[in-house]
């Protein structure tokens, strides 16, 4: 019971998917919003997140029941793909061996894949900090975080894989510079006060970016979201309550915990990708129900829940244009620089080929346990072999 | 990346939540034997008290019973509607049926 009171506040990690060039929600659905459950205008914004989890699972047991409307025979050979088509109508989900266009295995595989790398790269600005956290219990919270984000990458990278792509393909693409992992990862966690940041900020952006994948018509990447939005309702509420802390102690340390918001709110507002009229609107991602949010949309909803949040802080948000705007019934806010983050994403932020050299590294640092493992495993079943032969 | 390897088997990884329950399949991961497969699974997939008892089984050892989830391997089951109790109509005044 005391971890699920730890479950009330929603998270995300700090890394959201990488759809067609960036990793955002690149597509357009301005009207699918009402009664989806991301909350709009909600004050609490988290728990309406993590309610809006919980009905994906339901509605994920649930869509099970609903009849396929049965496609008929059709004199073209066109029976697959209308019977696909007739599943995710009926809002049911497809599965590894049901049949599916290719572009629909291969979009996939690349959102997922980048969202796994985002996963594994996205330890390294936290991991940064855990010998140096100020308690014992701040090191052992962060330990937990830091893992919990490689099991959600070893998640994703087991979604893929039911596509038809093997890890080690991915992790070589990774490796490579090959495939892109979310451009937050590439700033510096200069302080203590940023490990705070990331959790209120990144895996706020992230969660409000990975809640609507709950719903996507892919079932192992469903479900896969479903777990990772549950196990990450732990990390918003433990980078809130290290900001609260900073903010209501000294001068200096509030002073501190300003900067670090001041350094992550233009990166987290970037981290939805590019405005709507600018980025690849995939209709087709929208049609097969991967993806159901606009970029904006978003990230409207994203500022609006952290208007209320950083006043319970007692910290500015640092947009002096940021105010509620009665028409819309929503707040008026400054863009990031989107310049800025096409260049981050290109390779050119601050951390970028620090993040990949760490990477490789880690890599070749753990072969010989990978070696090592392998050939136990060849020992141990070489007798039986050389029995049978 | 320089090394010579084989990548680790799968193995699909099935937890039983809690006494009573089944065992149901969680997701799948990569180990080089079945003691590392059971720990690895340990540590993914119930590092929040979610299981009492884990399976992993080589991936490669499921026979599945059709190419996609939909196949005329069930069909049979179909037009058996008298299977269930909803298809007898009970006669009025019949109790405890």
């Amino acid at each position: 019971m005391h971890f699920r009171s730890l479950l009330q506040a929603i998270a995300g990690n700090g890394h959201c998917c990488n759809t067609e060039h960036v990793y955002g929600n690149d597509f357009n659905v301005p009207d699918e919003v009402a009664g989806a459950g991301l909350g709009a205008g909600a004050p609490g914004g988290p728990s309406h997140l993590l309610d809006e989890v919980a009905a994906a699972e339901r509605a994920l047991r649930e869509a099970g029941a609903a009849r396929v409307a049965d496609p008929g025979v059709a004199a073209d050979g066109d029976e697959l793909l209308r019977y696909f088509d007739a599943v995710i109508e009926a809002d049911q989900k497809i599965e590894p061996r049901d049949w599916m266009p290719d572009a629909y295995r291969q979009g996939l595989i690349r959102q997922i894949a980048q969202h796994a790398h985002s996963e594994i790269i996205g330890m390294q600005p936290e991991g940064n900090w855990i010998s140096r956290a100020p308690s014992l219990k701040r090191k052992a919270i962060l330990l937990a975080k830091v893992q919990d984000e490689a099991g959600h990458g070893l998640y994703l990278y087991a979604a893929a894989e039911t596509l038809g792509v093997s890890r080690d393909a991915l992790v070589e693409l990774l490796l490579a510079g090959r495939q892109k992992y979310s451009s937050i990862f590439n700033y510096p966690t200069l302080t203590w006060a940023d490990v705070g940041a990331i959790g209120w900020l990144v895996d706020g952006a992230a969660i409000v970016n990975q809640v609507p994948l709950c719903r996507c018509s892919y079932g192992p990447y469903a479900r896969a979201m479903i777990r990772i939005c549950k196990e990450e309702s732990f990390h918003q509420r433990q980078g809130y309550e290290i900001l609260h802390t900073l903010a209501h102690g000294t001068p200096g340390q509030k002073a501190m915990a300003q900067d670090a918001v001041n350094r992550w709110w233009y990166p987290s507002l970037a981290m939805f990708g590019p405005p709507d009229a600018d980025s690849t609107h995939s209709q087709q991602s929208m049609t097969w129900k991967i993806k159901r949010f606009s970029n904006d949309e978003l990230r409207q909803r994203f500022v609006d829940m952290c208007v209320q949040q950083a006043s319970v802080l007692g910290l500015d948000i640092p947009d002096p244009d940021l105010r509620w705007n009665e028409q819309r019934q929503a707040h008026d806010y400054t863009q990031p620089d989107y310049t800025e983050l096409m260049r981050v994403i290109k390779g050119d932020g601050p951390c970028n080929r620090q993040r990949a050299a760490h990477r490789h590294a880690a890599h070749a640092d753990g072969a010989w346990v990978r070696e090592a493992a392998a050939a136990y495993a060849a020992k141990r079943n070489a007798p039986t072999t050389k029995a049978a032969a | 990346m320089s090394e010579t390897k084989k990548e680790w088997p799968l193995w699909e990884v099935f937890v039983r939540p809690r006494r009573g329950l089944a065992h149901s399949h969680v997701g799948s991961l990569h180990a080089p034997d079945a003691e590392l497969a059971l720990r690895n699974a340990r540590d993914l997939y119930t590092r929040r008290q979610e299981g009492v008892s884990i399976w992993v089984v080589p991936a490669a050892a499921v026979v599945a019973s059709s190419p996609d989830e939909k196949d005329s391997f069930f069909d049979p089951a179909a037009d058996k509607v008298y299977r269930h109790p909803t298809f007898y109509q009970v006669p009025e005044g019949a109790a405890h049926l």
